[in-house]
């Protein structure tokens, strides 16, 4: 079967696998600023991911329900500000940018709480019993089982109703590509919550905490670090910037409020961590923008059914040959 | 996630539609042009009506509602579900001495957990009919099974064409199937919006992809561009660009609105103006909502006839669960009413069950029901809306 | 709270009674608890025992026959995962190919337009699947640990996702008619039918016992051996000589073609196969049952599949909840023992109770312990 699958792909079985290289070089550009907007979601997602693996060597896989929860704060809140479903209304900039600050305030907080939430009740107690790695995975799922469902129960299965407060508009063209307000709102927000970060594991004394307890946990508690301190500080990083993330992919997407709605981007944003080099906070960066962007490209110039084939196979194909990611494990190795 | 129909009652559309009806004396062409109802075929007024004569006797007798509750694809499911319960409340409620359970069973609208529910249901004598299975692919699994044990089913939701060709006796579509909207679809792209470059996106679901094909053939060199989408995506730079390459007339988006909405959205953000036609996995108030402003002017196919006689409809189910009803509520509504017509009569026995629904006829909420050997419904009438001023409001009948 | 940790010794205390009577028994003893055991499993579907039952919410032979089928999954990918330590999140990919090659060679609507016998089709499709374990191992098993995981997701999400775009595999169309194991009843009626669970159920049953008696006794040979190596420390392995990739790629192998097994299974009595029941949420909860189980522990590895596929059919009453109670029972069982409902016995020895005996002059030890599978860069603590 797997000749026959090969030979099928490679014939264009029923026409979706046509290589269409001229829309992908007529759309590069447009490709490359839509996928760098997008993919910023991705980025943020993906530090959270980044940060927890460093620390913990965990994969937690219950980051994308923080996500979630980031998003349905944000949509509550501009909910509770008065906006309703609907059409966008005209707001003053200085209210667009009140009301959408503190959409993420809420979201980022939201989602902090959360993240520390679910460290101490899926995660802690099994530290304290020397579990093996593999456990947390098993209460990771657990836990985003129960969160997910949590949300189920009480808002249904369907989308909240989409509220959006800012249309986009074109601002500038790059070589033909109009890119919108939003567009760089977003990117602009999300670089500047990246270099804020990576300042903080790089330059502050918490941050130090953290790269200390990453390189060698038994060390660093010996040095007096506060390693569960230190932990519980690392998930409230990651939660906050899942819930400016949240804000973000709202901005972009306003219908994406959904119980199951973090699942698939969860995936794609431990992928981006993988890309860039899981545990290194740049790699998140430059994985998140590059998955974004060959998103794009790849549907293109394959259609659009091969959209996540695309992401998977540019995972699969740069571990082959670069196995700890593009820019290599580094959390524990940062420059001190 | 196959299963298509969408007639979401929408006590909006059926109050506008009384209204435009009314200003224009009673019937006859509204000055627009619009078709305005009266002339409309099969107006529900005679609707069968679950309370029945409230002189029914029964006992010991059951329905059972299979499909998703959970998981995934539970939003279809509960609404469907939601529909069926209103009905037995209904008849329960008026028939003090035929006591009807709706048993549910939740197959997580999966092949492979339906068939341990569907051998209980079967393997409950009490149940003489089902309502469901809401999903092709599920019906498809587990379709011989219920066929062998002679036990009426009566699909709300799946629309797949090859199902009815599969000799089950029992399989009733409580629909049209996809074969019926793609020509009608094809037909006023061309001829009532003059359109001559198209655009056919598709979801990956078996509804989207069958009625995109359709339309693709019927339309045949007027496609100047195709692309697929997949369930639950909600970003479409990629596509949207695609369709900017093309420059399309209209765009045809064949799918549900959950992927509709964003998709819609997105491309009216882009300034890409081309006329937007749907089918009813799209006519949905959730489409309108979540579109914003970019619904607006949208054109909605569905094999449903207008409703006018839904606002009873709709305030009941509201009442009832808090929420309006959503897709294919009224189908469900509608399939558990005709079963209970069968109960009503007082029949005891599957085969007697099966043989009154072959025989049935009459109007529903949503349509009128009689069914051909294969299971498929005589008619099924082609209607398409528009979406004005934030209501999908009826526009014309577009083939039958 | 003092109580609550006496009543929690007091079941590890339990537990090792347990355990260390039960390797006190000689093989002939340890027969005659084993084969009633085995026929009260056999006869669970016809007993339906009142509390355990999951109607009316779904037919209890059907879920014991979902539960068996987990359960065989579990064992394959145990192999992966507890014996050799490789963290393995695509398992759904092996599982799917081993339906899909059932469905491509039985279904008339595979456009092959074969109609193989079930018994033909079994083998060829365990078959495939191995050689897709070698086609998937032999690039990426020099992978490690996490890298190694988010590589077989990615693989499995691949395999779904051709599933999904590929014309000749039908994507949510799905074939149906796949067939099932031949036979028929005096009367004529097929044995095996998808509303009769109870044949499947045996018919499972029976090949758990059969892989369990091979994958038994590949666990006391050199390659068990190596793989436990393998687990424990790779680079030490590398180091005192055994081949790493070649014992990875051959438990790649096994686990693969296990799996391929199931997913013939599978076709076989829902005789329906679409691109629906393969995703990733799928792959996670086959792993969920091999560590909720275990992992390393083959009679665990049972328990867990069963309660993973229990639970859900148990508390259908309860439908809208029963994800919800899912998740929550997953933590709590996680949190109380981590180690799995039964840990990994470390007993390397070919001949383990014999040498305990002779040596120690008492029965075995039992330790549990979870297995680390990525010791050397696990969560360190």
């Amino acid at each position: 079967m797997v000749h026959q699958l090969a030979t099928a792909v490679a014939q264009g079985d029923g026409g979706w696998i046509d290589f269409n290289v001229p829309l992908l070089v007529d759309r590069f550009w447009s490709n490359t600023v839509d996928g760098l907007a997008y993919g910023s979601v991705y980025a943020l997602v993906a530090l959270g991911y980044t940060l927890v693996y460093g620390v913990l060597r965990l994969i937690n896989f219950a980051h994308s329900e923080v996500f979630v929860v980031g998003a349905f704060a944000a949509y509550f809140t501009l909910e509770g500000l008065g906006f309703r479903p609907g059409p966008t209304p005209q707001l003053s900039t200085l209210s667009i940018v009140a009301n959408l600050l503190l959409a993420g305030a809420v979201a980022m907080i939201a989602s902090g709480l959360v993240a520390v939430v679910l460290e101490r009740v899926a995660y802690r107690p099994l530290r304290r019993r020397n579990a093996p790695s593999l456990v947390f995975l098993i209460t990771a799922i657990g836990a985003s089982f129960v969160v997910q469902q949590l949300f189920f129960v009480t808002r249904g299965a369907n989308p909240e109703r989409a509220i959006r407060i800012l249309r986009p508009r074109p601002l500038f063209e790059v070589f033909g590509a109009k890119v919108t307000n939003i567009q760089i709102i977003v990117l602009v927000a999300a670089v500047a919550l990246w270099v804020v970060a990576d300042g903080f594991v790089n330059r502050t004394r918490l941050g130090r905490g953290i790269r200390a307890v990453a390189q060698d946990p038994t060390t660093a508690t010996l040095m007096g670090v506060n390693r569960e301190r230190v932990i519980m500080l690392t998930f409230l990083v990651g939660g906050v910037l899942a819930g400016a993330a949240a804000l973000f992919y709202l901005m972009q997407i306003p219908q994406g409020v959904v119980y199951n709605g973090g699942f698939l981007l969860g995936i794609k944003a431990f992928t981006a961590a993988v890309l860039g080099g899981v545990g290194n906070l740049r790699g998140a960066l430059l994985g998140g923008l590059l998955l974004g962007v060959a998103e794009n490209y790849g549907q293109s110039l394959l259609g659009g059914a091969w959209r996540d084939v695309v992401a998977f196979a540019l995972l699969i194909t740069i571990l082959m040959f670069r196995p700890t990611g593009i820019l290599g494990e580094s959390l524990g190795r940062a420059r001190v | 996630m196959s299963g298509a129909r969408l007639v979401r009652l929408l006590a909006t559309a059926a109050a506008v539609s009384l209204a435009v009806a009314g200003c224009g004396g009673g019937g006859g062409d509204a000055p627009d042009g619009r078709d305005t109802g009266a002339a409309a075929p099969n107006v529900p007024a005679g609707a069968a009506d679950p309370r029945g004569d409230g002189k029914a006797q029964c006992s010991g007798v059951n329905l059972a509602y299979v499909g998703s509750i959970a998981g995934d694809n539970a939003a279809l499911g509960i609404a469907i579900l939601n529909g069926a319960k209103l009905a037995v409340k209904q008849h329960n409620d008026a028939n003090p001495n035929c006591q009807v359970t709706l048993k549910q069973f939740d197959s997580e609208g999966s092949p492979d957990k339906a068939p341990g529910v569907v051998t209980q249901v079967i393997n409950d004598p009490s149940v003489l009919g089902v309502i469901g299975l809401p999903f092709s692919g599920e019906s498809k699994a587990v379709g011989a099974t219920i066929n062998q044990a002679g036990l009426v089913a009566i699909t709300p939701s799946a629309t797949n064409p090859a199902l009815a060709r599969n000799g089950w006796r029992t399989f009733f579509r409580g629909l049209g199937n996809d074969a019926v909207q793609g020509p009608a679809v094809a037909r006023f792209l061309t001829e009532e919006l003059k359109a001559s470059k198209v655009c056919v996106l598709r979801d990956d679901s078996e509804y989207g992809i069958g009625l995109a094909e359709t339309v693709r053939g019927a339309l045949k060199d007027k496609v100047v561009c195709e692309d697929q989408v997949k369930t639950k995506q909600k970003e479409f730079s990629a596509t949207i660009g695609k369709v900017e390459q093309a420059r399309p007339d209209a765009i045809f988006y064949s799918g549900y609105y959950t992927e509709a909405a964003p998709l819609a959205q997105q491309l009216r953000d882009r300034g890409v103006d081309a006329k937007l036609v749907a089918p009813d996995g799209a006519k949905d108030d959730e489409f309108v909502k979540n579109a914003g402003d970019a619904a607006e002017g949208a054109y909605l196919t569905c094999p449903c006839v207008p409703a006018d006689a839904f606002t009873g409809f709709f305030d009941s189910y509201k009442k009832e669960f808090g929420v309006e009803p959503a897709t294919y509520s009224a189908e469900g509504y509608d399939a558990a009413t005709v079963l209970l017509k069968a109960l009503d009569k007082g029949l005891k026995d599957r085969a007697a069950v099966l043989e009154f629904v072959r025989g049935y006829e009459g109007q529903g909420l949503t349509k009128k029901f009689r069914w051909d050997a294969t299971g498929e419904l005589t008619e099924t009438p082609v209607w398409s809306y528009r979406v004005e001023n934030g209501k999908i409001v009826k526009h014309k009948p577009i083939g039958s | 709270m003092n109580a609550h940790i006496a009543s929690r010794a007091g079941v590890r205390i339990l537990a090792r009674r347990v355990g260390e009577w039960w390797h006190g028994l000689s093989r002939f003893q340890q027969w005659g608890v084993l084969v009633p055991l085995v026929v009260l499993i056999y006869l669970l579907p016809v007993l339906n025992p009142p509390l355990l039952t999951t109607e009316p919410g779904t037919d209890f032979p059907i879920a014991m026959f979902n539960a068996a089928r987990m359960a065989l999954i579990a064992i394959g990918l145990n192999v992966v995962v507890g014996q050799a330590g490789l963290l393995d999140l695509g398992y759904v990919g092996f599982f799917a190919i081993g339906a899909y090659v059932a469905a491509l060679l039985t279904s008339p609507d595979s456009a092959l337009g074969v109609r193989y016998p079930w018994l033909v089709v079994v083998p060829v499709a365990m078959a495939v699947t191995m050689l897709s374990g070698v086609v998937l191992g032999a690039p990426t098993l020099r992978l490690r640990g996490d890298y190694l995981a988010i590589v077989t997701l990615g693989f499995g999400e691949i395999v779904r996702l051709l599933a999904d775009n590929v014309e000749p595999l039908r994507g949510n169309r799905g074939f149906q008619q796949v067939a099932g194991p031949p036979g028929t009843h005096a009367d004529g009626s097929p044995i095996f039918t998808q509303t009769g669970g109870t044949p499947w159920y045996w018919l499972v049953v029976t090949v758990i016992i059969l892989v369990l008696v091979l994958v038994g006794n590949l666990e006391r040979s050199r390659v068990g051996r190596a793989w436990v190596a393998i687990r424990e420390d790779e680079d030490a392995a590398e180091i005192m000589g055994v081949p790493t990739v070649r014992f990875k790629i051959l438990a790649f192998v096994m686990g693969a073609g296990v799996g391929g097994l199931s997913g013939a299974l599978y076709a076989g009595q829902i005789g329906f196969v679409n691109n629906q029941k393969f995703d990733v949420v799928t792959s996670v909860l086959f792993l969920a049952a091999v560590v909720l189980g275990g992992a390393g522990n083959k009679v665990g590895v049972l328990l867990g599949a069963f309660v993973i596929s229990y639970v859900p059919d148990r508390f259908q009453a309860v439908a809208e909840y029963k994800f919800l109670i899912f998740g929550l029972a997953l933590i709590v069982l996680m949190v109380f023992r981590p180690q799995g409902l039964l840990g990994a016995r470390q007993r390397l020895l070919a001949r383990g109770r014999d040498a305990y005996r002779r040596l120690v002059g008492r029965p075995e030890q039992v330790v549990t312990k979870g297995p680390t599978p990525d010791s050397g860069r696990g969560v360190r603590t």
